[in-house]
């Protein structure tokens, strides 16, 4: 199973996902972002899903769940770069990922944390 | 007709990577290619979790006007589902999640069919057609 890299910039976690996802590879995702951000004391997570080509019920879950886990650790997280198709999809699925912050990319998605912390 | 299994996680993801390939082949726009994907995902998550793994077989189609669509066929050996209209319900789910799957992987489609025998197991087949 592959892994997604977490970095650590200032006091941001970056996520960027570049593979396709399976469930198991979710889950360890938000495994160890809760212990990064355990040991880095980070206070914004930003996850970027500009290569993400789908997102169905299960990984939508799993974003929505990792933004809930962060606030438990005083962090926000934002979502960047959803495509256009991932969007319009997500919506018909039915789910809004309520709760999770989104912005168009990584640049604005920063923003929005330093304005908000 | 490609056939392929679906016995594990990685078996989801290759069965989404095939379906957007004759999606892509079938002349299927971007957002309806996702569509179907997603959808497939979802399906394909289904015979694993639920029917205890499956087959996902997938094909090119041609309707009677002449478009082009994508046709999955995915069946699992499992426990089948004891109440379909219950199933395809939004929110309604036996396991622990949204109970979106179903549901929602019929709205993302334009066609889909649901068939299902305690104890034989069950079968989904979609169609997505070109516009």
């Amino acid at each position: 199973m592959e892994r997604v890299p977490i970095l650590k910039i200032g006091s941001t976690l970056f996520v960027s996902i570049q593979i396709d996802l399976q469930d198991e590879t979710v889950i360890r995702l938000q495994e160890d972002l809760a212990e990064e951000l355990v040991k880095t004391h980070a206070t914004g997570v930003i996850i970027d899903i500009t290569a993400v080509e789908i997102v169905d019920s299960f990984i939508g879950r799993m974003l929505t769940m990792i933004g809930s886990i962060s606030r438990l650790f005083d962090a926000e997280t934002v979502l960047v770069g959803m495509r256009p198709a991932v969007a319009i999809t997500l919506t018909e699925l039915g789910l809004s990922l309520r709760g999770v912050r989104t912005a168009l990319n990584a640049e604005k998605g920063l923003q929005l944390l330093n304005g908000s912390s | 007709m490609d056939e392929l299994p679906i016995q594990s996680g990685d078996d989801v993801v290759r069965v989404r990577q095939h379906v957007r390939v004759l999606a892509a082949q079938s002349g299927l726009s971007l957002v309806d290619q996702t569509k179907v994907v997603t959808a497939a995902s979802e399906l394909a998550r289904n015979a694993l979790v639920y029917g205890g793994g499956g087959t996902a077989r997938i094909e090119v189609v041609t309707s009677g006007t002449g478009k082009n669509g994508v046709r999955i066929d995915f069946t699992d050996d499992g426990p089948g589902i004891p109440d379909l209209d219950l199933a395809l319900t939004d929110g309604w789910t036996s396991g622990g999640g949204l109970g979106l799957g179903l549901s929602g992987a019929r709205r993302l489609v334009d066609e889909f069919e649901l068939t299902s025998k305690a104890g034989v197991g069950t079968s989904v087949v979609v169609v997505k057609w070109s516009r």
